[in-house]
């Protein structure tokens, strides 16, 4: 019998009130916003229910929304996948802009200890309880968070470049 | 010596001045990268060796962090897909299309069934071509160069069958939204149908060069072995994973691209060694191989070769320079200012390396809002310094080109 | 194979008599280096792939003198950079730099190398001749195998004509200068 999305929702509901909420089907992905507390017992729950056996973590990853309120500027997504039943999940977690922290679940899926220093490295996502939360992409000296929406993609180095040509001045004469 | 490599306060230096107390004997620190001539790419590794044997590992990775998540924030669409070549340069078309189906998912777009099948075509020889290399890599790597510069010529033919398609070699920037950009050459069916005849003789006999050859196996056999449940820990996908026994192929569980049609095996290993991994690479070959000759023998018939959506499919050359409906039509697409729906997509395909994945946020605007591409290699390599512990230093070589780790998808 | 021909390299300029034959020293060192340069391949991504092919059998550049590869930058004359080199990277391949022994030659194959290519970000280091002076550019992204023998072609023809007091003439000096390079 294939896990229906409404019996992930009732179970969901049941075991963790209102901190899960927003329930979806996008596309072909059910997903769920779950607040930012909750997501370690949530996953962990996930993982070992023997009806859900979400068993396996695709993807992890951070996203920048600086238009919104200060409560809900970053999100930390995850992408999870029952493969008896074939079914993924989707959660979404929203972060406060100003100190954007939540919990590692690198203890629960060892894949994803990588996956969080990314997304520390490229959003300054605090994981709490990470073993070694350092950057990994890029270089230990950098200051800042290339993700956020603010960072300019671009080298700010280039000299060979004139702005004129890219219609980056104001007044592109 | 080891000063000049470590601080004085990494975890390793305290090791090796405990273990100096401990019995006398010396352990040494060795700096494996990010040029050693034996790692093709650029993986550094801070190994820490009592005499020949690792006992821990350190990866650093990043040395060619490119930034493509970042460039893809500020592209349109059809940009990103030259991106998306040089993630897994080894197996370009794969992801091509993966993009390619995941706008099509995005904007609901239906494909032809021939465009489907030209597809599976070229994204199984893509397969062939990244399974070619890393197995003829881990042949050089133990020792037997004669195989690699036999099957290379191979890669050579495919090479030519994407000019075909294409006009490019390696980094193929194949396709359109809802299709190719132009149907296929019968010069391209003719060089796939004397690829299908010519290179199973020869793959038949760089498997025999090896299958059996006691140096090899000596060399692989139990060497980087992992369990399946370490391995589904650690986010393996892909044949790395087959090789640990489990049968977990996005083609079969989530078929794309009509990949239901065909009639294939997902060949597992079983103790996820190095030498398993090399056998299922052998085997997903010969299954790729049958599922291109499939894909031509039930071809549907006609010249279709993309879906008609005008809206995102460039119209043909001609008609920009002579209609003006056409000329606009371009000009949208081109800059960006075509319809996009806001929306989350996620989807996978199964790439040269496992699961790979697109998850695409769009907020309407010309650009992804937010693109992060689940890229196998990154996810798995991160078990190497597991993988490697207490083994030989030449066999952590092996081990690392048997996961075919491509710095490319590694680093983004 | 027998009937494979073998095109010899053609002699230097110079006086030929009975049993003895003149020329310059210049010619025949840079007819020697020209022909047996040893390659050091820093290959980082794509570029390396289509350096692969151009080392394999199907377009072997080892008939240009170049058989053996070096992966040790000491014992290497040319190094040849393919793919994109980061930030991060970019003392390492100074370093590299820094431990061949004169004479040395770069090739910056692919636009990567070249100035950034497509990669104009934050973390890529925008041309190699930012860190290290090169002698040739390779365009493509990447290049066809062609266009890397192309490029080693082009090599040899300055390695052909250079002095062999180059290496030593203060405006070499100034050059290295300019990069820090000592």
């Amino acid at each position: 019998m294939a896990l229906e999305n409404t019996q992930i929702q009732d179970k969901l509901i049941e075991t963790f009130n209102n901190d899960v909420f927003n329930f979806q089907q996008e596309r072909d992905i059910f997903s769920l916003e779950a607040s930012a507390d909750t997501i370690k017992p949530l996953i962990l729950f996930l993982k070992n229910d023997p009806e859900l056996r979400f068993h396996f973590i695709t993807d992890l990853c951070g996203i920048h929304y600086p238009d919104n309120e200060t409560e809900r500027q970053f999100a930390v997504v995850y992408h999870l996948h029952n493969w008896y039943e074939n079914k993924r999940l989707r959660i979404k977690v929203f972060l406060n802009g100003e100190k954007p922290e939540i919990k590692s679940i690198s203890n629960i899926f060892l894949s994803t200890n990588w996956m969080e220093r990314e997304t520390y490295d490229f959003y300054g996502i605090n994981f709490i309880g990470h073993p070694q939360l350092k950057r990994i992409l890029n270089m230990d000296e950098m200051q800042s968070f290339p993700m956020r929406k603010e960072f300019p993609m671009e080298d700010s180095g280039r000299t060979d470049k004139d702005d004129r040509f890219f219609g980056r001045t104001p007044s592109n004469c | 010596m080891s000063e000049l490599l470590l601080p004085p306060e990494h975890r390793y230096a305290k090791i090796i001045k405990d273990r100096l107390n401990e019995d006398g004997s010396e352990l040494s620190v060795l700096n494996l990268g990010p040029t050693h001539p034996a790692t093709h790419g650029i993986f550094q590794n801070i190994l820490l060796m009592d005499g020949e044997r690792i006992l821990e590992a350190e990866p650093t990775i990043g040395y060619i962090h490119r930034a493509f998540e970042k460039i893809a924030e500020n592209r349109p669409f059809y940009q990103i897909t030259p991106l998306t070549d040089r993630m897994n340069y080894c197996s370009s078309p794969i992801n091509n299309m993966g993009w390619w189906m995941t706008l099509e998912k995005l904007l609901g777009i239906e494909v032809p069934k021939r465009v489907q099948y030209l597809r599976v075509i070229v994204m199984e020889l893509a397969r062939i071509t990244d399974h070619l290399i890393c197995n003829s890599i881990l042949g050089v790597d133990t020792g037997a160069y004669t195989g690699f510069l036999y099957v290379f010529q191979f890669r050579e033919k495919v090479y030519e069958i994407y000019e075909e398609i294409c006009g490019a070699r390696l980094t193929t920037n194949m396709g359109r939204i809802g299709g190719f950009e132009r149907d296929w050459s019968p010069e391209a069916f003719k060089k796939i149908n004397t690829f299908l005849e010519d290179f199973p003789v020869a793959w038949k006999e760089f498997e025999n060069l090896f299958e059996r050859n006691r140096i090899f196996l000596d060399r692989t056999v139990n060497v980087g072995a992992i369990s399946a449940e370490q391995a589904m820990a650690y986010g393996f996908t892909g044949p790395n994973l087959r090789a640990a026994g489990v049968d977990y192929d996005v083609r079969v569980a989530q078929p794309y691209s009509s990949y239901e049609d065909f009639d294939f095996i997902v060949p597992v290993g079983k103790s996820g060694d190095t030498y398993d991994r090399f056998c299922v690479r052998n085997a997903e070959v010969w299954e790729s191989l049958s599922i291109i000759r499939q894909a031509l023998d039930k071809m549907p018939a006609g010249n279709e070769y993309h879906a008609e959506v005008p809206d995102y499919y460039l119209p043909p050359k001609e008609d920009v320079y002579n209609s003006m409906e056409s000329l606009i039509y371009h000009f949208k697409i081109v800059m960006g200012e075509v319809p996009v729906p806001v929306a989350e997509i996620y989807h996978a395909v199964e790439g040269g390396n496992g699961e790979l994945g697109f998850y695409l946020v769009t907020d309407g605007s010309r650009t992804p809002y937010r693109l992060h591409f689940r890229r196998p290699c990154f996810i798995y390599y991160q078990a190497y310094p597991e993988m490697i512990k207490g083994s030989l230093l030449s066999d952590a070589i092996v081990i690392l080109s048997s996961l075919n780790v491509i710095a490319g998808e590694l680093d983004a | 194979m027998s009937d494979s021909k073998v095109n010899m390299v053609a002699p230097p300029e110079g006086v030929v008599g009975e049993g003895f034959f003149a020329t310059k020293l210049n010619d025949v060192v840079g007819l020697a280096r020209a022909n047996s340069l040893w390659p050091l391949p820093f290959a980082t991504s794509c570029c390396g792939i289509e350096f692969m092919a151009t080392m394999a059998s199907h377009y072997d550049l080892a008939r240009f003198g170049s058989e053996r590869v070096s992966f040790s930058p000491r014992q290497a004359d040319m190094l040849l950079v393919m793919g994109t080199i980061s930030k991060k990277m970019a003392p390492i391949l100074r370093q590299v730099y820094e431990q061949m022994s004169e004479p040395r030659w770069v090739i910056a194959v692919g636009a990567c190398a070249s100035s950034g290519g497509v990669f104009d970000t934050y973390s890529v280091l925008q041309g190699i001749d930012k860190v290290i002076p090169v002698d040739v550019y390779v365009p493509g992204c990447p290049p066809r195998p062609e266009q890397i023998v192309d490029g080693v072609m082009r090599l040899q023809e300055l390695v052909k004509s250079e002095s062999v007091r180059r290496r030593s003439s203060p405006e070499y000096q100034e050059l290295l200068a300019s990069y820090n390079i000592s």
